[in-house]
């Protein structure tokens, strides 16, 4: 029997160990999943929980008494505290981020005294039968036997199967069946047993619960922490169209690449639009191409000069989206819904080209040239068109890129405008989302920045616009060819920058 | 920061993940699609006769017989001259013949000529016919003229699928040896050295004639590599590539004269564009028929067919039938051009020996054009984008071009995929018979699996594959023709009759047929008194 003993306590250590790394494995890979730069919360997660080890080894000498009762609450704390870690800093990420590290800290400190408790109280268990020399050979080999299976076992089959939250689950029932199986093997010795055992069961029950609703429960957390709250998706003929929502902020992806995120999007809009009309008083008939957002639209509605807007989108369930979903409407101040807003679902080109209408402002917003159908939308050929459709004194303004990591690219936009005989003029602004953003004014006229912005804008003030006309030194104006149909230099301008900045 | 990049690579693939691409293609019915070409069953008669005799005779100064881009160039002329009586007999319901176009669900689309090279200072009339069309601007004699850029062929003009990937440009550049390398770029030196020398010219008359070059009409132009110690395989597939492509005549059959020619004619520049991009449109080359045909529609003559030609003395009598009005007419004309192609000649003229002996020289390459109406682009595959041109390496085909290139769009939507195919494995009469056997839906199946080599998903996006069957697509410069004596009676000029057609320059290509058409037309008016400036000089 008291071998039998010996060598369950063993085991036990093995899934003692286990359980230990696992938690701290959890817990650093939560924490970098959540708060990014994996290399600090691994370092400092394991830093703080082998400490914390230390001050449980060390408070275990004043355990006196009953150490087979005390090592099962140890093992059941263990058990419910750790089984519950993942889950609980997950709820409290999405809900409550505030102390979000503090908590992480806490729950790690308190984990990793409690498994630092473990292993000195085994050995002084098994010391009363084995040479010093025995045990200490024998725990620590299974217990670093144990490490190395979870070592395996979590990136392999635990955290892509299980998911964190599950996995510790997981290993918390196994703590507690760890305790389970230590009152049952000294039943003879525990003089608590029955309260115990009442306890363990409970502690059995409450995380076999848990891990039965923790599928929905933390796939819900996990959609919120990974790729957001997917509030709407479909799928167009021309696209895929998916809206998220993470707390406040609304993003729109078109084809996985973001379009916008309605924490910045006032900056790129208002840099779009504003810098452009402003100058314009007499403003009366705008063009909008693409932009089925609405976002561009309602800033141009902030002018009560102007008189219509025609926004031609292609894809129609786009301007539904954002003309029926309150969120969207609120975001773009239900401006499809404006009797001064035309909505024409065509292709852009196709509109243009038969069209005769001209305008006093038009804002395009074509997705960036990164392939020889899109590019031909920057070339000089374009620009020619869209000459038809600019008043005298009309402005359009284009979206050019970023001057900073596509530098050429911007720059061979400016050149490609300038060589049919419009006067551009470029600036850029800062949207956090997609980094430093350029945009080119096209007119028949010198541009002469506003000296106030008569409309209720958040980012731009007549101070700072002039400052978006300067160009630093890393995106100042470099040598670059026209664009034409019969070249496509953007393109390869474009490929070969956007190439070296994601590698 | 990565805003809307590559939106519109993942718009492409997700545009055609879209489409039912994981039916069996093995059961898949063959696409519904027209059988169209020359009316060759109305031609047909010419050999068993059974045609009406002439209820009515017309007298008519000048009657040109063929509305192909010859006949169109000479009607061109004698407009622009002032001189407005004449006629144009056409058999097919449309002028244009190699130039025309088609309509289909997703616009236009060629079923011939696709592409013009960009003109050098000799080729005189096309230059004015481009500027007459606003597509050349400014002086139409600069060295480096302004082109309309919607009409120069957007990048990327070409590329080649082999071994899997689709390679920039026709000459392949991955997959090839040291030794190929080599070999290529001293075929393209070869070639400079005969452009510096400007020994092959476009019109092909103005070409230089000493002995050594006319001796090239002699061999084969694969004889003539070899003899250049040019054996690369890669190389071979190419040069025979361009053959095939131009002339509808295998390497092996091809006067090296011609053969080099292609290679060492061009000699167009643009100040906006390099020397060796094309003109190019949805429709092909129509819109060059067309412009030839602007002033003069009034003045042709559709559905009818020249079927007895006799020299009366005093004029030239020709027979028209119409079979659409079930009855013939016989047409008194001072003077006729004739703008068909010559194979017609031994069938149609009366008398005239030496000129059927001379046209039974001749021999005709037959084509076949498939237009595939495709709801999206195929998948651009790995490797180089879509271009304007996509050849199979190794395929009996040409390749295809791509309708819609040259437009601006947002979104590549439907399109149509010109392929061609020239019968050059045997000779043209079993070719012929070959072509006109298979029904439209045996070609669509073999045009589709050849394309599937390289698009795997063509047949779930082909929506309509209408199949043009051209018998006689173009007279075949074969070793020893194109100087052999052959063409030289139709290039003359004679009181009553002038020919007027590619065949005469023994070259099927649209500034020969335009050059032949013009100097046709200037003879005529020179013999009429009829004063006017030179469209050729």
């Amino acid at each position: 029997m008291r071998f039998l003993m010996q060598q369950a306590l063993l085991v036990s250590v093995f899934v003692v160990a286990s359980c230990g790394l696992a938690y701290e494995l959890i817990a650093a890979a939560l924490a970098s999943y959540v708060l990014g730069d994996s290399v600090t919360q691994f370092s400092t997660v394991i830093g703080t929980y082998l400490f914390a080890m230390g001050v449980g080894s060390w408070l275990s000498k004043y355990i006196a008494r009953d150490l087979i009762g005390r090592f099962v609450q140890i093992e059941l704390l263990i058990g419910v505290v750790g089984g519950f870690s993942a889950a609980a800093l997950f709820f409290m990420f999405v809900w409550a981020p505030e102390p979000f590290k503090l908590m992480l800290y806490f729950l790690v400190f308190i984990l990793g005294m409690l498994v630092g408790l473990e292993i000195p109280l085994i050995m002084r268990i098994l010391k009363r039968d084995l040479a010093f020399k025995e045990v200490v050979s024998q725990v620590l080999t299974f217990d670093y036997l144990g490490a190395l299976a979870v070592s395996i076992l979590f990136p392999v089959l635990l955290v892509p199967h299980l998911g964190l939250v599950r996995s510790a689950l997981m290993f918390g029932l196994l703590n507690v069946l760890v305790a389970l199986w230590a009152l049952w093997l000294f039943r003879a010795q525990m003089p608590t047993i029955r309260w115990l055992r009442g306890q363990a069961i409970a502690a059995a029950v409450l995380l076999l619960g848990a891990f039965a609703v923790a599928g929905e429960a933390t796939s819900f957390a996990e959609t919120q922490l990974y790729a957001d709250e997917v509030v709407h998706a479909e799928s167009s003929p021309y696209q895929r169209i998916v809206v998220t929502r993470w707390k406040d902020d609304l993003r729109l992806h078109l084809n996985n690449n973001l379009q916008f995120s309605s924490r910045d999007e006032y900056r790129y809009h208002e840099s779009l639009v504003h810098p452009g009309l402003a100058t314009l008083p007499g403003a009366r008939r705008i063009l909008v191409l693409g932009g089925g957002d609405g976002l561009a639209v309602r800033e141009i509605l902030k002018y009560p000069q102007v008189e219509a807007v025609t926004l031609v989108d292609l894809d129609p369930a786009m301007t539904r989206l954002f003309s029926s979903a309150p969120a969207l409407r609120a975001l773009n101040e239900n401006a499809l819904s404006s009797p001064k807003v035309t909505v024409v679902n065509a292709d852009a080109l196709v509109w243009l080209e038969e069209s005769r209408e001209r305008f006093d402002f038009v804002v395009i917003d074509f997705p960036d040239p990164s392939n020889f159908a899109i590019g031909k939308l920057y070339s000089a050929a374009f620009y020619r068109l869209l000459e038809k459709h600019l008043t005298e004194t009309g402005l359009a303004v284009v979206q050019s890129t970023s001057p900073l990591y596509a530098r050429q690219s911007f720059w061979s936009i400016v050149t490609t405008i300038e060589s049919v005989g419009f006067v551009a003029t470029p600036y850029h602004a800062l949207v956090p989302s997609f980094g430093e953003w350029g945009f080119v004014l096209v007119g028949r006229r010198p541009y002469r920045s506003p000296d106030t912005y008569p409309v209720d804008v958040r980012f731009l003030t007549p101070a700072l616009t002039p400052s978006l006309f300067e160009f630093p030194k890393d995106m100042a104006r470099v040598e670059a060819e026209v664009n034409q149909l019969n070249n496509q230099v953007l393109v390869r301008y474009f490929e070969r920058e956007w190439r070296h900045v994601i590698r | 920061m990565d805003r809307r990049h590559f939106l519109g690579s993942l718009g492409a693939a997700a545009g055609a993940s879209l489409l039912p691409a994981c039916t069996p293609t093995d059961r898949l019915p063959t696409p519904p699609g027209r059988l169209l070409g020359s009316s060759s069953e109305i031609g047909h008669r010419l050999r068993t006769g059974n045609i009406p005799t002439p209820n009515e005779t017309r007298r008519v100064p000048v009657l040109i017989v063929g509305g192909g881009i010859g006949g169109l160039s000479a009607g061109w002329k004698l407009n622009k001259a002032g001189f407005r009586d004449f006629l144009i007999a056409e058999l097919e319901p449309e002028t244009g013949g190699n130039s025309r176009g088609l309509q289909t669900p997703a616009g236009p689309c060629p079923i011939g000529a696709h592409y013009l090279p960009l003109p050098g200072t000799q080729a005189v009339a096309v230059r004015e016919l481009l500027a007459e069309l606003g597509v050349l601007q400014g002086d139409p004699r600069a060295l480096r003229p302004h082109y309309d850029e919607r009409y120069l062929c957007a990048t990327p003009q070409e590329r080649m699928y082999r071994n899997g990937l689709w390679q920039e440009g026709l000459w392949p550049q991955i997959g090839v040896s040291e030794d190929d390398r080599r070999q290529y770029a001293r075929f393209q030196q070869l070639m400079a050295t005969y452009r510096q020398r400007q020994a092959f010219a476009v019109p092909m008359v103005l070409s230089r004639r000493t002995p050594d070059l006319l001796a090239l009409d002699r061999l084969s132009m694969r004889d003539w590599l070899l003899a250049q110690q040019l054996d690369s395989p890669a190389l071979h597939w190419y040069v025979d590539y361009a053959c095939r492509d131009d002339y509808g005549t295998a390497i092996g059959d091809v006067s090296a004269w011609a053969g080099i020619h292609y290679f060492a004619c061009r000699s167009g520049e643009a100040s906006n564009a390099e020397g060796d991009t094309v003109l190019t449109a949805p429709d092909g080359n129509a819109w060059l028929a067309r412009g030839l045909a602007a002033g003069i529609g009034d003045r042709v003559m559709s559905g009818a067919l020249a079927y007895r030609v006799v020299d009366a003395g005093r004029h030239m009598t020709v027979d028209l039938w119409l079979p659409a009005e079930r009855r013939s007419l016989r047409i008194e004309a001072a003077h006729l051009i004739w703008a068909a192609p010559l194979f017609l000649v031994p069938r149609v003229f009366v008398g005239h020996e030496k000129l059927k002996l001379a046209a039974r020289k001749f021999s005709h390459a037959p084509w076949l054009v498939a237009n595939l109406t495709v709801s999206a682009l195929p998948a651009a595959g790995a490797g180089a984008a879509m271009a304007w041109d996509n050849v199979l390496y190794d395929s009996p085909g040409l390749g295809y071009v791509v309708s819609t290139h040259q437009q601006m769009r947002l979104h590549q939507g439907a399109a149509v995929l010109t392929y061609y195919r020239a019968l050059s494995g045997q000779a043209p009469a079993a070719a012929r018979e070959v072509l006109l056997q298979r029904s439209r839906e045996e070609w669509a199946e073999e045009v589709l699996a050849d394309l599937a080599k390289a698009h795997a998903d063509i047949r779930a996006v082909t929506l309509q594959v209408d199949i043009a069957l051209l018998g006689h697509a173009m007279s075949r410069p074969v070793t020893g023709f194109v100087w052999g004596g052959a063409r030289e009676p139709f290039a003359v000029d004679s009181p009553r009759l002038r020919f007027a057609h590619a065949d005469v320059s023994g070259l099927s290509i649209f500034e020969e047929a335009q050059y032949r058409g013009v100097l046709a037309a200037e003879r005529t008016l020179r013999r009429l008194g009829v004063r006017f400036t030179s469209s050729l000089v």
